[in-house]
């Protein structure tokens, strides 16, 4: 995200549209943001249903309950009440910010067991996003600088080697090497604030999307390279490292931006598993944990939860991608 | 600068600005033919060099590789002097002083040769800020100077947008602004025309002549077309296959050429006024029309911002018809509104008011299911046919596809008979029937659409541009077989080109649009014999001649600056503010359409005034 932000800076001022393309883009960008607000509510409702007519129920599995146990309970959460009032009787608390309470985890609120989880995930993801761009960008730059060289190659090789190995053994075997035999980092576990017990997930999560960036980039630059307008700007007497900066780099992260959509959605997977794998107390387990136990309010709640994520870092991609190529722009008026 | 001769010699005194000396590019070892192979050639201060020839023929090539520009895993060997400079062995940092410094370059194509994230305000200011090493607010100043210099309309708004918000014309000003910001002493211009209008073209060649003028600089104009170097070079070369075939004066290679080769090239750009045996008169009106287009209006809603809405009419009160037989062509700049009539006569959008008649049934609320089935009879050719080919597809596929749609109970053997048939019509060879699109060159990649189009024998052809984006060479070969193969079969045929050569060598009628409105309809050949309405006239001075007596001084008439804006329609007659016989009467009412006798029929109040022959307008 610091090169990007640093490309984006580097665009010339005096020259610049300004005002105009800036409010256009602020417009867009809140219509885009109200935009999600029905989208979500759609989600929300056929979830809601189509959760409700998968067969089996909250508590039906596990424990063999007593028929009047079951149905003390189904009174106590509405089940008992017809489909449709309790889709109205859900929507009206969350409208008051209330998710309901959690079927399968005694005495907690969907919206207390978010608020404990979320920082975790919400930090693994960030900082795998982080590490992937960070590593992905650069790398994929200088394979594309040197193609066929060391780098490059070795890019390819290792691409096809982390396509091969999915994280649930890339991340034992991390832990294995880096947490028993050299003893530098937790094998598992979670404090808050301790950056020790980050990385290893944090590694795990990032590499496939690290290489996947990497890739992107270098076939996107590789393609850039080749276009009429970096042979104008050479023309002009520009510097490779000049073309390359102001002319080749912009319109290479196109690819890289749109795949961000793409990419919130691995994060999300791949949390699950990366959680799982490490102990870590975050959210990836209560969307299996609820699905299996048809914990409903849970369960929509990891949907909200998910569902904005990926809404919101879409609408990031757009954003970010009229930023960086003009004719992706919403004209102003 | 140094003076050059009246006779056109060559000068001797000045040193050369640049000198390529046996020059060879090779790509991928020995064993490949070269590129370019062991070509000479020289460019005096002050002097225009036309390199000529067909694509592929290393045109381009010579001059990026000379500025070490050629492509990556070019072999590039000989010597090139800029000045004192042996550029091909000079380091990068020398050769990048020299590019944009003191040699500037114009591309093909300015939709893709300029950045599009970057404003052209600040794509002119690098080599300002690079080579002459001025403040930001001189480098300000001084783009705007240059964008005024290439006449861009409303320089200082332009200067803060982007390529894709400015016209094709407009996007090779800045180009060309861009070139001249590090004050070159040598301008290379590739195809610097290519893929304009008309009177773009004939405006930026204009241009380039008189900033070598001014400025003494010296100019290579490489071009496929010999037309585009007859105004403006003082020697011409000819290139094929990487080779030099010939140089000389431009009066020697144009008048006098020595090679078989050159003379070829010299047909295909072909005398545009010459009688033209390839439209037999009288055969217009005779028959039943088979398109009558009446009164149509055609109007796009501009969302501007996305929010606010505004009708742009971009055709109005439009009347024609195209007779059985007939070829009726319709000619204007972009924007004039001619490629939206083909798409309104094709239903491919639908008209605001107005009718289209096909055959005398009227097109507009017929079901969708008929209209496909007459769509057999009305098929089209576009101006990309790459773009419209499918690229799975080999050509016999490829031209078989509309028999399989429309004569489905054809059996493949009779079906591939006929294919063949079709192909060997439009002179593409066996060798070639199971290539893919992306295999052939433009030419053949048009001959096949074309075969597509006819060989389900349409009783209309209806073509878009379908030569422009072809050398002189494959236009000739592609205009002959589409008279030869309308004649042959009958078709009638819809022309839409805005070039009005070509439009006289193929069509019996030709009607010229002006900002969505008509301004003149009349046989092709009294057309550009006594043409009457001015920006008729303006058509016919901006087509380029291969005559070096003639070319200079048709192309020190043409206006530099920019036609006006077909967005901004002026009230009374819409082309007033481009015309030099503009009255108080033109800017109150716009002139009815009238006849004029012998078929003729023109929008414009003053006409009389030359309709007798006395004046020309
Ligand atoms: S009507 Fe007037 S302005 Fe229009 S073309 Fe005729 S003379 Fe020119």
């Amino acid at each position: 995200m610091l090169l990007l932000g640093s490309v984006v800076t580097g665009r010339p001022r005096r020259f610049g549209p300004r005002s105009r393309y800036t409010r256009a883009m602020l417009g867009y960008a809140l219509r885009r943001m109200a935009g999600i607000v029905p989208v979500l509510f759609i989600l929300l409702t056929v979830s809601f249903f189509v959760i409700r007519l998968a067969p089996g129920g909250p508590f039906a599995g596990g424990r063999a309950l007593s028929a009047r146990t079951h149905a003390e309970l189904e009174q106590r959460y509405g089940l008992d009440r017809p489909l449709g009032a309790q889709y109205v009787a859900y929507l009206r608390a969350l409208v008051h910010g209330d998710l309901g309470p959690s079927y399968s985890i005694r005495g907690e609120s969907v919206g207390a067991l978010i608020a404990a989880g979320l920082p975790v995930s919400a930090t693994l993801g960030a900082a795998a996003l982080g590490l992937a761009l960070l590593a992905g960008l650069p790398l994929g730059l200088g394979a594309a600088l040197r193609r066929d060289g060391l780098l490059d190659r070795g890019l390819a090789a290792f691409a096809a080697l982390t396509l091969a190995l999915p994280s649930f053994v890339t991340g034992p075997l991390l832990a294995l090497g880096f947490g028993l035999w050299l003893r530098w980092l937790p094998v598992a576990g979670w404090q808050a604030g301790a950056a020790r017990y980050l990385i290893l997930p944090a590694v795990t999560l990032a590499l496939p999307l690290a290489v996947a960036i990497a890739r992107l980039m270098r076939a996107s630059l590789l393609e850039v390279l080749n276009a009429s307008y970096i042979r104008t700007a050479r023309a002009r007497g520009l510097g490779r490292a000049r073309v390359l900066w102001r002319h080749a780099l912009r319109p290479a992260l196109v690819p890289v931006v749109s795949y961000l959509g793409p990419a919130a959605t691995y994060l999300v997977t791949g949390s699950l598993v990366v959680e799982t794998v490490f102990e870590l107390p975050g959210t990836g387990r209560y969307l299996v944990q609820g699905a299996i136990d048809r914990d409903y309010p849970l369960v929509m709640g990891m949907v909200l939860v998910y569902g904005t994520l990926t809404l919101v870092a879409n609408l990031g991609a757009d954003l970010l991608h009229a930023w960086l190529d003009p004719r992706a722009r919403h004209e102003p008026r | 600068m140094s003076s050059i001769p009246a006779d056109g010699e060559p000068p001797v005194a000045p040193a050369a600005l640049l000198s390529i000396e046996a020059l060879r590019v090779c790509f991928g070892g020995p064993a490949r033919a070269a590129a370019v192979a062991d070509v000479s050639l020289a460019v005096h201060p002050g002097e225009c060099l036309g390199v000529v020839g067909e694509s592929g023929a290393g045109k381009s090539l010579t001059f990026l590789a000379a500025l070490g520009l050629a492509p990556a895993g070019a072999a590039v060997s000989g010597r090139v002097r800029l000045g004192q400079t042996d550029l091909l062995a000079a380091p990068e940092a020398v050769l990048d002083r020299m590019r944009g410094g003191r040699v500037g370059f114009v591309f093909q194509d300015p939709m893709t040769s300029l950045t599009p994230h970057l404003t052209i305000g600040a794509q002119i200011a690098e080599p300002i800020v690079r080579h002459r090493a001025l403040a930001r607010r001189a480098a300000r100043m001084r783009v705007l100077e240059l964008l005024e210099q290439v006449r861009m309309p409303e320089p200082a708004r332009r200067m803060r947008q982007y390529p894709h918000e400015l016209s094709g014309g407009m996007r090779q000003r800045a180009m060309l602004a861009i070139a001249l910001a590090g004050e070159p002493q040598l301008l290379i211009a590739d195809e610097p025309t290519t893929a304009l209008d008309v009177t773009l073209q004939a405006q930026i060649l204009a241009l380039l002549a008189h900033f070598k003028r001014e400025r003494g600089m010296g100019l290579v104009l490489i071009t496929h077309d010999f037309a585009a170097v007859a105004g403006v070079a003082d020697r011409v070369a000819v290139m094929r296959a990487g080779q030099l075939i010939e140089t000389g004066t431009v009066r020697e290679v144009l008048k006098r050429p020595r090679e078989p080769y050159t003379r070829e090239l010299l047909s295909a750009s072909a005398e545009p006024f010459a009688p033209n045996p390839a439209a037999p008169p009288g055969t217009s009106g005779a028959a039943p029309a088979v398109l009558a287009v009446d009164d149509l209006e055609v109007r796009f809603a501009q969302s501007v911002g996305g929010v606010r809405r505004r009708w742009f009419t971009a055709l109005e009160a439009v009347s024609v018809t195209v007779a059985g037989g007939e070829a009726l062509g319709v000619v204007g700049e972009s924007g004039c509104g001619k490629s939206t009539l083909m798409r309104a006569a094709l239903q491919l959008i639908r008209p605001h008011r107005g009718r289209v008649q096909w055959l005398g049934q009227d097109l507009l609320g017929l079901p969708a299911r008929r209209i496909r089935r007459l769509r057999r009879d009305l098929q089209l050719v576009l101006q990309d046919p790459l773009a419209s080919l499918d690229p799975q597809l080999s050509v016999e596929q490829l031209v078989g596809e509309p028999l399989q749609i429309h004569e489905p109970s054809l059996s493949s053997e009779a079906r591939r008979v006929r294919v063949h048939a079709m192909l060997e019509r439009v002179g593409l060879e066996p060798a070639l029937y199971q290539r893919r699109a992306h295999e052939l060159s433009g030419g053949q990649c048009q001959r096949v659409g074309i075969a597509r189009a006819m060989i389900l024998a349409p009783r209309l052809l209806v073509c878009d541009e379908p030569l422009s984006a072809l050398d002189v060479r494959a236009q000739r070969q592609i205009r002959l077989l589409l008279a030869q193969l309308r004649r042959g079969q009958g078709t009638s045929l819809l022309f839409v080109s805005h070039d009005l050569s070509l439009v006289r060598h193929l069509c019996e009628r030709a009607l010229v649009l002006y900002l969505g409105r008509m301004v003149e309809l009349a046989p092709t050949a009294q057309l550009f014999t006594r043409p009457l309405h001015p920006y008729t006239r303006e058509l016919l001075e901006a087509i380029a001649l291969a005559d070096p007596d003639l070319q200079p001084a048709r192309l020190a008439k043409v206006a530099l600056g920019e036609p006006a804006a077909p967005l901004e329609r002026p009230g009374g007659c819409a082309f007033r503010v481009r015309c030099a016989h503009a009255t108080a009467l033109c800017a109150e009412r716009s002139p009815p359409w009238v006849s004029a006798g012998e078929g003729r029929w023109v929008a414009c109040h003053h006409f009389r005034l030359w309709a007798d022959g006395m004046l020309s307008p």
